[in-house]
């Protein structure tokens, strides 16, 4: 197998660029959502518990449509974001950003959430006893103590985001060098007669990725079972 | 310097007590499932009265009729758990210095030395909870507690959760705590000789109600 093309060091790039960035900007959305899901009730829980798992079973295809009418040129919040603040998601790598975070999100959140599920509060009535304001017990406590799932969380939400494929063309299309992902890329090599050698290094590029994503997130998880164990 | 005056619910359960004490260390006696927890919590603050007041000090903490209700951060109250709940991402050093760090309080080094002395834990310092006794913990628990230089000192069952062993060991503690800290302490236990030992007056609590009050020798 030959050496990797400028071309697919391009969408290989791209494809980090977007995880990285999609993954950044979600975490800290994602620590306030698994935080309210763990902690609090309130009328709705149900449902927004529900949203935030819908990427999750909805055909990629309907999300990056809905997407595309939210956030498009002439979209809802696109017009209004593109007017007013100059930020344009459609056909560019920021909205493969977007896609991406949306569709990585239920697992960025899901073992945050049950990390922070699983600390004793009564932990953080003691914190409180010594002077702890609660903000001042969620960044010195819960969150210190939830650190390992918040980065398994960010482990598993960059691995989907960068492999995500059906929802990010559907909104962005498949520009190379603004929107082609190593996801597309690959889609569109293996529709070209000549493609497959390109398309194979693609995929074992993609392989290696979500292993070592995964035994990254089972490295953290284990991390933080010592960590509650005070060891 | 401590005045409780209060009505609470709890499922079933109601609990109506109302003492006022000025002793050094006021013990809270009574069987498991008489309310000691739950009326320590309300004094910690953890916890809300459904009626009534409780003050420290002189400072009104919690007084349902105006509408007083200062949250636990801010009563500098020190609670030892059964449990002693030390921070398990931190070492026995960070666990002892929390409360001055949350309080914005100086260093005070000499009064640091001093505790870790009283209480013998300067060896530990660098260790993490989870390769501690359940004495040693009980020991950095207390500490972490004084450190935060609270004006009232609260300790529930705090060998509650030690064998007899473990007790003889922390007991002499407490005695000397009592003696050199210059905290008052409200102290739970269903003990009545640990009681004896450590107490200057004591509330007795049976089914949420206070039966009696006074010297050491309503133990009896």
């Amino acid at each position: 197998m030959s050496a990797i093309t400028s071309a697919e060091w391009t969408a290989i790039l791209l494809s980090l660029r977007v995880a990285v960035i999609a993954t950044l900007v979600a975490t800290p959305f994602g620590i306030a959502l698994a935080w309210l899901l763990a902690r609090r009730d309130f009328w709705g829980k149900s449902l927004l518990d529900a949203l935030v798992h819908l990427p999750l079973v909805l055909p990629p295809v309907v999300t990056g449509y809905l997407l595309l009418l939210t956030f498009g040129r002439r979209g809802l919040v696109g017009g209004l974001l593109a007017d007013y603040l100059g930020i344009v998601f459609a056909f560019r790598w920021t909205g493969a950003a977007l896609a991406c975070g949306i569709m990585s999100f239920p697992l960025l959140v899901r073992p945050i959430r049950l990390s922070i599920e699983a600390i004793d509060r009564r932990l953080e009535q003691a914190a409180e006893t010594l002077g702890a304001a609660p903000w001042k017990v969620f960044l010195t406590v819960t969150l210190p103590l939830a650190l390992p799932g918040v980065l398994a969380g960010m482990v598993l939400g960059f691995a989907k985001a960068i492999g995500e494929f059906g929802a990010t063309i559907t909104f962005v299309s498949n520009i190379p060098g603004e929107t082609q992902t190593i996801s597309s890329a690959i889609y569109s090599l293996i529709q070209t007669p000549d493609g497959d050698a390109a398309a194979g290094r693609l995929v074992i590029i993609s392989i290696v990725l979500a292993l070592g994503a995964l035994i990254a997130a089972e490295w953290f998880a284990r991390r933080a079972t010592a960590r509650l164990h005070g060891n | 310097m401590l005045r409780v005056d209060v009505e609470k619910q709890l499922g079933e359960f109601s609990l109506q007590a109302s003492f006022a004490s000025e002793g050094r260390v006021t013990g809270l006696f009574g069987a498991s499932g008489a309310g000691k927890t739950s009326l320590v919590n309300m004094i910690a603050g953890l916890l809300r009265p459904d009626r009534g007041s409780i003050v420290i000090d002189g400072d009104v903490v919690d007084d349902t009729a105006a509408g007083i209700h200062v949250p636990a951060y801010r009563r500098r109250i020190g609670y030892v758990f059964q449990d002693a709940r030390l921070f398990p991402h931190l070492n026995v050093a960070q666990n002892l210095d929390y409360g001055r760090r949350m309080n914005r309080l100086a260093h005070d080094p000499a009064q640091e030395k001093r505790i870790v002395d009283l209480l013998d834990i300067g060896a530990l310092l660098d260790r993490r909870p989870g390769k501690l006794s359940g004495g040693e913990r009980q020991r950095v628990a207390l500490g972490r507690a004084l450190l935060s230089r609270p004006r009232l000192l609260l300790l529930d069952e705090p060998l509650g959760a030690l064998d007899e062993g473990r007790k003889l060991e922390i007991l002499p503690y407490l005695v000397r705590l009592r003696d050199e800290a210059n905290v008052p302490m409200v102290y739970v236990s269903h003990d009545a000789a640990e009681l004896r030992q450590l107490a200057t007056q004591i509330v007795m609590l049976r089914q949420g109600r206070v039966t009696s009050s006074g010297g050491v020798k309503v133990l009896t």
